[in-house]
């Protein structure tokens, strides 16, 4: 009769349960860059367009280029400059990074307040407004994974220690 | 006649302890309390940047009101990104799944019942002296190098939790998750997880403060603070690291040549002297005891050099011990100011021999933009009228 209980504790020192359906639902879905976790739903750019300007705006400014949220478009070819100006489009490697962080994290002062659908039609239209997608693009579970981000190969491993006589020779 | 003498002679005395008397009435003081508070006459507080969004930045903690090696728990450096949440410790549950044997939802008693570690810590911030790129360097150190600061944590082993959970093969990455609104994620790799890595509930010597991530945190010894994460409420075991927006966007290092280094999680060896430092003013020439912090992320503090000209000649600090790895070390150094113009500045080694750099060695490899990680020396100027500024470069 306490078998089973005990089956599902840790198995040294007995803490703990399993996890309820619900505790798992109230974490923050994270999302993997190849799609994975990713929920049902679609957005189009103009569905996009609504939302942003109904929640994004006030902060990010009405076509995106910040106010008091930073700037979300623009910036490409200025990773080399001296004045780099990084964006979700000059910048960000993976759409899935833009659909999870809008959807844990914003709006700002109501984070997880979009539905699934919203999610990706904020993250379409900010796609759209970098020319990454076109203006018909829809995105969803299956088609954001696989838009191919300006930055998606501008990332390269730690190379430290870099400076001073215990630096790594470059190759 | 005896007695009239007597008196005669200690009248002045008696006068003299009457008046002592009515002065000081031998005044009791506030009486036991069940929390302390500290001197009404102390003031040093952290510092914070206006901002329309007061929920999302940094508090610095004040390093040159700093006494040896630890940082009381409310003068503790802040990074929030979605401000402090309340949680209620008896509500919470950390959740461990993804790819185990045992998917675990557990309590903060659960966590609390298993063996514990505790261990002295420095946690820095990975932005920590980000203004130190800009050739305008910070005034003073608190401004310039206080998002640092330095515990004592006490927790469960995660290598413990995980080997409750059982990790299946092909793991490779946790996913660590916060209960704040914004639910702040890193990925961290298994290896650092399986190696020295707590889910900690105490800080010097109680529970956390909401500020540090109550009831419960990630802690990475050595690595940058945003990874350690608060108010940890899951652990989620993936074969991939997510690209989380805090490990690509942000806390990643731009170079000149366009790329961006990421997963820069160890902070390396770094040390500032505070005391002088910027702001403050020598009362005059005479010998005074510089004094100042040093730590690495990547273990013991070896040696702290010092230089009073400049950077033409170092001496070595006085170090105090016990040199714990990864935990401030407090350095001193006797030093007579002649009322003089002097350049003075700190540069640490740590045991496996890495020297802190130039700010001018780094910018030579990284350029200026890339933000994070600045472990370069801070140098001060004191002028000859003992008053003590930053180093315009």
């Amino acid at each position: 009769m306490m078998a089973a209980p005990l089956a599902a504790q840790s198995p040294t020192f007995a803490v703990g349960r399993p996890p309820t359906p619900e505790e798992i639902r109230n974490l923050g879905g994270a999302i993997a860059p190849d799609g994975g976790g990713l929920p049902e739903g679609s957005g189009t750019v103009a569905a996009g367009r609504d939302v942003f300007a109904a929640q994004c705006a006030r902060c990010h400014g009405p076509r995106a280029q910040g106010d008091v949220g930073p700037v979300l478009v623009g910036g490409q070819g200025t990773l080399t400059t001296a004045r780099p100006l990084k964006t979700v489009g000059s910048f960000w490697p993976y759409a899935t990074t833009l659909w999870d962080y809008i959807n844990r994290a914003m709006p700002f002062d109501k984070p997880g307040l979009l539905k699934p659908s919203e999610v990706y039609a904020v993250a379409a239209y900010i796609l759209n407004l970098n020319g990454i997608i076109g203006e018909n693009d829809v995105m969803d579970a299956s088609s954001l994974p696989k838009v191919k981000m300006p930055n998606r190969d501008g990332f390269v491993a730690d190379p430290r220690p870099d400076v001073g006589e215990k630096a790594n020779k470059p190759k | 006649m005896l007695r009239l003498s007597a008196l005669a002679m200690g009248g002045g005395l008696l006068a003299e302890k009457k008046a002592l008397a009515v002065e000081t009435p031998g005044k009791l003081g506030i009486p036991l309390g069940p929390y302390g508070d500290r001197s009404p006459y102390e003031k040093a507080v952290r510092f914070t940047r206006q901002s329309k969004t007061p929920e999302t930045g940094s508090s610095f903690t004040p390093l040159a009101d700093s006494v040896g090696t630890l940082t009381p728990s409310s003068l503790h450096y802040e990074r929030h990104h979605s401000g402090i949440p309340d949680i209620d410790p008896a509500q919470h549950r950390l959740v461990i799944h993804g790819m185990v044997d045992r998917p675990l939802s557990l309590s903060v008693a659960d966590i609390r019942r298993l063996p514990s570690i505790s261990r002295v810590m420095v946690l820095e911030c990975g932005g920590n002296s980000g203004s130190e790129w800009a050739a305008t360097t910070g005034p003073d150190v608190q401004r310039s190098f206080g998002l640092v600061s330095c515990s004592e944590w006490t927790g469960v082993s995660l290598a413990l939790l995980l080997k409750e959970v059982g990790v299946r093969p092909g793991a490779g990455w946790v996913i660590a998750e916060g209960a704040d609104a914004c639910r702040m994620m890193r990925s961290v790799p298994l290896a650092k997880a399986m190696d020295d890595a707590l889910v900690a509930y105490g800080q010097n010597g109680e529970a956390l403060r909401p500020a540090q991530g109550y009831p419960l945190r990630l802690l990475l010894p050595g690595w940058e603070g945003n990874t350690n994460v608060k108010w940890l409420h899951s652990l989620k075991l993936t074969d991939q690291a997510y690209m989380a927006r805090d490990e690509t966007a942000k806390y990643s290092d731009l170079m000149p040549d366009g790329k961006a280094r990421i997963f820069t999680y160890r902070m390396e060896a770094k040390s500032v002297i505070t005391f002088p430092s910027g702001g403050q003013t020598l009362a005059g020439p005479g010998l005074y005891e510089l004094t100042g912090l040093a730590w690495s992320g990547s273990g013991r503090i070896e040696r702290v050099e010092i230089t009073t000209d400049g950077g033409k000649t170092w001496v070595n600090a006085q170090l105090q011990g016990p040199r714990l790895p990864i935990a401030w070390t407090r350095f001193r150094l006797p030093w007579r100011f002649e009322g003089r113009e002097a350049v003075i500045a700190s540069r640490a080694t740590d045991e496996t021999g890495y020297v802190q750099p130039t700010r001018e060695a780094l910018i030579a490899v990284r350029g200026t933009n890339s933000g994070y990680h600045f472990n370069g020396m801070k140098f001060w100027k004191v002028r000859a009228d003992g008053t003590v500024t930053n180093v315009e470069v």
